[in-house]
């Protein structure tokens, strides 16, 4: 049974996935930490979101999504100034792919699917280097 | 007693897809969301992975259907899909019957993935049954609760 810990309640959250159970899931974990979230479904929309002016403190991004992938997006956003915190989370795991991904300028990369130990990290590591 | 002994049939059933090998953790994390707002929250996503189960099998059994003309690299990514929407769930034997599969593509080996294809068919149907099992059954021992409360 999940109990809320709200120590992340301050922050807000970008969920990047086709897939709409890893968007359910990601989005409860989040909505469970107290994080306001929002999804998006594929990486055109996740840069059209900032362009409008949105911002947030994390965005978890797929690699692979019609449209514009996570790498292209991932480089879009950063070209556009956006510094929130970018994880990758996808189910690619060869070192080249992975490498890839970092390279367009992620902060972090996770395996998919993401884990509540895991998500704490992050979490954590975002609310250190932001102390409010 | 009657509704212990449902209860108990219940953790029973649970344990037994683990001790079987075919769920893994990732099953606990989705129960561990679960909670008093979204009191369905486990079942409501694996609903959502029949429905994607059904549409990939339903491709990859077209794209298997050109069967002097495969294209292993669609096969391959209709399966990553797959194999991605089986770990979202962690249903453990499915995805090493599409692990499995995506080793006879990038071997090129058309009987190798028509067998695998059977065998992944195989266990996803016998893991939905399963499920609906477990699901039903978790119903009946959450009604009967939520009755004995209000009384």
């Amino acid at each position: 049974m999940a109990s809320p810990q709200n120590f992340a309640s301050k922050l807000t959250a970008l969920v990047v996935d086709d897939h709409k159970i890893y968007q359910k899931v990601h989005q409860k974990m989040l909505n469970n930490f107290g994080v306001k979230s929002h999804v998006v479904e594929n990486g055109k929309e996740a840069v059209d979101i900032h362009w409008h002016g949105k911002k947030f403190d994390l965005i978890l991004m797929d690699m692979d999504m019609p449209i514009m992938n996570g790498i292209e997006a991932t480089k879009e956003l950063r070209a556009m100034g956006v510094c929130s915190t970018i994880v990758g989370v996808t189910s690619r795991s060869t070192e080249e792919e992975i490498l890839k991904f970092m390279e367009a300028g992620l902060d972090d990369y996770q395996e998919k699917p993401l884990t509540i130990p895991k998500l704490t990290s992050i979490l954590h590591k975002i609310i250190n280097s932001n102390p409010i | 007693m009657e509704k212990n002994q449902s209860r108990m049939q219940l953790v029973a059933m649970k344990q037994s897809f683990f001790d079987q090998g075919l769920l893994d953790e990732q099953f606990i994390q989705l129960e561990e969301l679960q909670d008093d707002v979204n009191p369905n929250f486990v079942e409501e996503i694996v609903i959502l992975y029949y429905g994607d189960s059904l549409r990939l099998i339903s491709s990859i059994e077209q794209a298997l259907k050109e069967r002097n003309l495969l294209d292993f690299n669609k096969l391959d990514t209709l399966m990553h899909q797959f194999t991605g929407s089986s770990s979202s769930i962690g249903a453990k034997k499915v995805k090493a019957e599409c692990n499995l599969f995506r080793e006879y593509c990038r071997a090129g080996n058309i009987e190798g993935c028509m067998k695998s294809f059977q065998q992944c068919k195989k266990e996803y149907a016998s893991l939905r049954k399963k499920l609906e099992a477990y699901f039903q059954l978790a119903r009946q021992v959450g009604s009967s609760e939520a009755a004995c409360r209000s009384k």
